[in-house]
């Protein structure tokens, strides 16, 4: 099996991609043509890659499960993307965006993979702003700023709080450029559902069409893996229904190692489950936070209603435990401070598992302002509130009618009612700094990998790490691999390889319609969820998370048992493609329990109870965990652990204060 | 499972592929919650049909919070459902009331067939934009985005006509399934920044020619796409459309 | 033709005929309901006459007659071309279809109007401007002029006609009501500033020409004009 290298170039921190994108070996162009990539997945990092792998000249195959790639979950990214442009000249630079990513993610990210993120930042706003991605702007004509958590610059760039949806639709318009000059083809409606490996290089996928049920090969020369995260494994999550972890656990299971699987990002900001039908949760921008202060009774159980309890009596926790960033806080440590206030019993709302976000303050606050703009001197409150509504309205306005739309409450005239939820993972496949899993010519990016963020992802910096990797590093990267790739011919379908790869995966769908028995693929999902959520979820600790290893082994033995999906292989058929998604959440699920005991200390979104400071701040283990554990799968659903030490030569590790 | 007080009676669009005959079919559901999303109440009838051994009703979703674009359904009648502005993901039972009965349709256009039940193909539109909704800038080769300024008003007004989803409600809506509206959203973006200049007559023709190919009918400006949009998307993207189109043909010396 | 590629055959160009011819024709209701409107002076149809004798002999209205006719052939055989494509776009209907919720019932029914106008041009066109250009007006008023002022008290003399007339004004109404404001936005002239000008301005129009032409038999028939 593989070592454990992670090919960080050698040099001082700033100079090593510089260096290694010019001595990175070439691929001429009319090489480029005879070779094939395969791009499974078509979010930001997928049709990014896609798009910009196809305008150097490689002939390029992209997948995605849904009808189009402009569905990609990527789309729903509200707030905003980072970029070190230093626009607003309050002091951001590229070391500043370096330095706060590695100190949001608490130490567990690798230097040299953060510092490239933050100096190719800027290039992915010039990209986008020449692709006509409308970014917001000042009257000047000039881009616009906001904060976001964890940082104390404006550096975040936004589209309203549609930013992921502008972005996206820039990368897809790039994809389906080349898609019309024939240089990409787009197979939509199609998932993967293995890897192929010949000889010990990834060359190819089986992929399942959804219409006809049919299972197909595709060969190539290497294989991108940009299928996003796992967080549905939660059930209940941020992510999109057909978010899902299939194609890299498909990958771990030919080989590929699995890194820091149990680091979650828990989000602070999400409207609050309402009943048993909840199907998936809806995030309220961390924007929001801007203006938002939160906020619980300061009397337990408090039965009163929000407008009801004075000022006096409400306890601005955030403002009060974390004076130096307020509200502004990253947010694994405003989620678990939500947690902390619920548990304790100062939760609002029917369910009590909820705080309030309040824009009150602030809309008078923009009022005044609007009323001096229009000379209006000594401006009443009712005056304050009317102006400062249509500054309110202005920044957020989606988001509120979102709110109202989904909870049947006026936003405006109550605070919102929040909770933190699943949304983003860190873990996920292990790469090396070149992008590459531990099976050469398999390639992992954005969310599906787990390079940049540690054990934490500050706001707004998802959308700068997938269109980096897709833009910006895999296209010089790869063809290091590919340089070597010129003699091999084109991959025959035919090879013992995919017959055995196709052989599988049609083997394991025969066994879901075979197995008839009574429960639905939901029904299994939820358990899996509710035993993630309580046991491996915002706060793990030992006795929990080996209870959770013992429910999810039961519940895959039940699944495998009792499972009904109704219809046949050879057609269009969602319960079918759950069925697969949810074997493969089960899997992971224990894993990530596996992961969450080994580590034992708390950092960033992971939080093990026993290892905490006094205040209930993660109590991190520097001596011991400083590494990424990087999974390999060994069969049957067993895993080793490998260990890639983290060096930090350029950040003094400290520990990380928000106060 | 479900924790309200909602009895109702859906009708629902079933068709076993592209090839079948399809008709409505009538679904009794009960303790409906007006908490949950329309859609959640589908996951509900679906988990009943499941537990009954009958096949699950099909239909697109993907993101549930009105953003993606994959939910489509007619519902009594409207593209997503009685309230303006919303996808059906983010329509709720609260909408509605006990006793009601609801008609459940797919999108219905020559340009989007029925793949099953209620999801349908709507690739026509991804060729739409393939045959030219984008700037033809390769990565790696943009100047400093502070280079080029562009007045607030224009720059929103782009946005506006960015928001669009991609859903397809316009074709679904207006009586002559036309694809105006979604094609001169992605034409009027672009024909509004400056980074869209030099493709915009060639981009307006290409464009037209493959909306056109692809089947869908003509604009007769009833407004029905501007009503039932759920990002709201402006008529003004069409008359800035047919502008560049008259443009692109009459005065433009270049030919598609 | 061939440089200008698809420009009248696209889904566009095909609009823009129908806005174009649409327009023409509107300005052509203009003229016509100010030479009708000379019968308001009562003189026993002289000053009417002695504009429809002015119609019938100026070489510039006679040559835009021809055009007329082109534009209003256009426009029908566009129209109904538009009717069947845009039918044929949506094979399988909807069992349900609450089209009051999102746009006019007269702006979905401009092919049903056209129709309807259709019908009542034929009826008027026999009645009238075929016995002017062809087979002439059988008296002359006191000017000298053919009396086809007479010709119109004779045929509103039939209340069944005078019912055609007023319920093929009530179709031209709504024709216009969606036609007037729908032409400018398919030329492409909308604009925050003007297009709520347009709209009103349409709205206006599409009330008082066809009120004016069918308070026209209605009058006669009555017999306030004779």
């Amino acid at each position: 099996m593989a070592e454990l290298n992670a090919h960080i170039p050698e040099g001082e921190l700033t100079d090593k991609w510089t260096k290694l994108r010019s001595s990175m070996p070439l691929v001429n162009p009319a090489n480029k043509r005879s070779i094939e990539i395969i791009v499974v997945g078509s979010g930001l990092a997928g049709a990014s890659a896609a798009a910009t792998l196809a305008e150097m000249g490689y002939k390029v195959k992209c997948f995605c499960f849904q009808d189009s790639p402009r569905r990609a979950h990527s789309i729903a990214a509200q707030g905003g993307i980072n970029a070190a442009k230093n626009y607003q000249n309050d002091g951001d630079s590229t070391y500043r965006l370096f330095y706060d990513t590695i100190k949001g993610g608490d130490y567990r990210a690798r230097e040299a993979n953060v510092h490239r993120l933050a100096e190719v930042s800027a290039n992915i706003i010039d990209q986008c702003v020449a692709q006509g991605v409308p970014l917001a702007r000042e009257y000047g004509g000039l881009l616009d700023n906001r904060s976001f958590g964890g940082t104390q610059v404006q550096r975040t760039f936004y589209a309203a709080g549609q930013t992921g949806q502008q972005l996206l639709l820039g990368a897809y318009s790039a994809l389906e450029r080349q898609v019309g000059m024939g240089k990409v083809e787009m197979f939509t409606r199609h998932e993967m559902l293995e890897v192929v490996v010949v000889e010990g290089k990834a060359r190819g996928i089986i992929a399942r069409n959804l219409l006809t049920g049919e299972l197909e090969r595709h060969s190539g020369h290497a294989v991108l893996l940009c299928s996003g995260g796992y967080g549905n494994v939660f059930y209940l999550s941020t992510n999109a229904m057909g978010s899902n972890v299939t194609a890299a656990w498909k990958a771990h299971k030919k080989g590929a190692f699995f890194g820091n699987p149990c680091y979650t990002q828990i989000h602070p900001t999400c409207i609050p489950v309402s009943g048993d039908h909840q199907s998936k949760l809806t995030l309220m921008s961390e924007s929001l936070r801007n203006d938002g202060r939160i906020w619980v009774p300061k009397k337990k159980d408090d039965p009163r209603k929000a407008s009801e309890i004075p000022e006096d009596e409400r306890d601005y926790y955030l403002e009060r435990r974390y004076p130096a960033f307020g509200n502004l806080v990253p947010r694994d440590v405003a989620s678990r401070a939500a947690k902390e206030r619920c548990d304790a019993g100062y939760g609002v709302g029917n369910s009590k598992l909820a705080v309030y976000l309040d824009f009150k303050a602030n809309t008078e606050r923009y009022g005044r302002i609007e009323a001096s703009k229009h000379n209006i001197h000594n401006p009443d409150k009712e005056t304050c509130m009317r102006l400062g509504r249509e500054v309110i309205k202005e920044k957020y306005g989606n988001l509120f009618d979102m709110y109202a739309q989904i909870t049947g409450e006026d936003p405006y005239e109550l605070p919102m009612r929040i909770y933190p939820a699943v949304h983003y993972t860190m873990g996920g496949l292990w790469v090396d700094y070149n992008l590459m899993t531990t099976v050469p010519g398999l390639y992992a990016l954005g969310e599906a990998n787990f390079s940049d963020h540690g054990a934490n992802r500050l706001g707004a910096s998802a959308l700068m790490q997938g269109l980096a990797d897709g833009y910006f590093v895999i296209p010089y990267t790869i063809g290091a691999y590919l340089s070597k790739e010129l003699a091999t011919k084109p991959i025959p379908q035919d090879h013992p390889a995919f017959v055995e790869a196709e052989a599988s995966a049609k083997g394991i769908l025969d066994k879901f319609l075979s197995i008839k028995g009574t429960k639905s693929v939901d029904h299994f999902h939820k358990k899996l969820g509710k035993i993630m959520w309580e046991k491996c979820g915002m706060a793990r600790n030992e006795k929990g998370l080996k209870e959770g290893i013992a429910e999810i082994q039961q519940l895959r033995k039940e699944f495998w048992s009792d499972l009904r999906v109704p219809g046949t292989a050879d057609e269009m058929n969602p319960e079918l493609e759950k069925a697969g998604r949810v074997a493969d959440f089960i899997e992971l699920g224990e894993l990530m329990c596996m992961d969450a005991l080994n580590r034992n200390e708390s950092c960033g979104g992971h939080f093990r109870e026993e290892y905490q400071t006094e205040e209930g701040e993660a109590l991190r283990d520097d001596e011991n965990y400083a590494y990424v554990a990087a999974w390999e799968y060994k069969g049957d659903v067993t895993f080793e652990l490998h260990k890639e030490e983290l060096k930090f030569e350029n950040i003094k590790v400290a520990q990380r204060s928000y106060k | 499972m479900s924790t309200g007080n909602m009895n109702l009676t859906l009708k629902i669009w079933r068709q076993k592929n592209n090839k079948a005959k399809g008709g409505l079919v009538d679904y009794k559901i009960s303790e409906v919650s007006p908490d949950m999303s329309f859609l959640e109440m589908f996951d509900v009838l679906n988990e009943d049909l499941v537990a009954k051994g009958e096949e699950p009703v099909v239909f697109d979703h993907d993101c549930r919070e009105g953003i993606c674009g994959a939910c489509s359904m007619f519902i009594n009648g409207r593209p997503h459902g009685p309230k303006e502005g919303i996808t059906t993901c983010q329509l709720h039972m609260r909408s509605f009331k006990d006793g009601d009965t609801i008609v459940v349709e797919p999108w219905r256009a020559k340009a989007f067939p029925v793949i099953k039940d209620l999801m349908v193909d709507r690739t026509a539109f991804d060729r739409i934009i393939a045959s030219g909704g984008f700037i033809s800038v390769n990565t790696g080769n943009a100047q400093d985005a502070n280079n080029l300024p562009i007045p607030k008003v224009q720059a929103d007004s782009a946005f506006e006509a960015a928001a669009c989803i991609g859903c397809g409600a316009c074709v679904a809506t207006c009586k002559n399934a036309s694809a105006m509206l979604f094609v001169s959203a992605k034409i009027s973006q672009l024909a509004q920044l400056p980074q869209g200049q030099p493709e915009r007559y060639r981009r307006v023709q290409s464009m037209v020619a493959q909306m056109d190919a692809e089947g869908f009918g003509n604009c007769t400006n009833t407004g029905a796409c501007e009503a039932e949009c759920p990002k709201g998307i402006s008529l003004e993207n069409i008359a800035r459309m047919n502008r560049d189109f008259y443009s692109a043909k009459f005065v433009s010396e270049e030919s598609i | 033709m061939a440089s200008f590629g698809n420009a009248f055959s696209s889904s566009i160009g095909k609009k823009l005929i129908m806005g174009i011819t649409g327009l023409f024709l509107i300005s052509f209701l203009v003229v016509h309901c100010f030479i009708n409107s000379l019968i308001i002076v009562n003189d026993g149809g002289l000053t009417f006459n002695m504009g429809a004798h002015f119609m019938g002999t100026n070489w510039i209205i006679r040559a835009m007659e021809v055009v007329l006719f082109a534009g209003l052939l256009a426009h029908i055989i566009q129209g109904f071309r538009l009717v069947f494509q845009n039918r044929a776009a949506r094979p399988e209907r909807y069992a349900v279809n609450n089209g009051a919720a999102n746009s006019k019932w007269y702006s979905r029914s401009m092919g049903l109007l056209g129709t309807l106008l259709l019908i009542f041009l034929i009826v008027h066109i026999s009645k009238f401007w075929v016995m002017s250009r062809f087979t002439g007006i059988p008296t002359v008023d006191a000017n000298g002029n053919h009396d086809l002022f007479a010709v119109m008290v004779e045929t509103f003399k039939n209340p069944w006609l005078v019912l055609l007339y007023v319920v093929a004004m009530v179709s031209l109404a709504y024709h216009l009501l969606h036609g007037f404001s729908s032409a400018f936005q398919t030329l492409g002239w909308n604009h925050k500033k003007y297009t709520p000008l347009i709209k009103g301005f349409g709205f206006w129009f599409s009330i008082i020409i066809p009120l004016l032409f069918a308070l026209m038999p209605v009058v006669m028939y009555l017999g306030y004009i004779n």
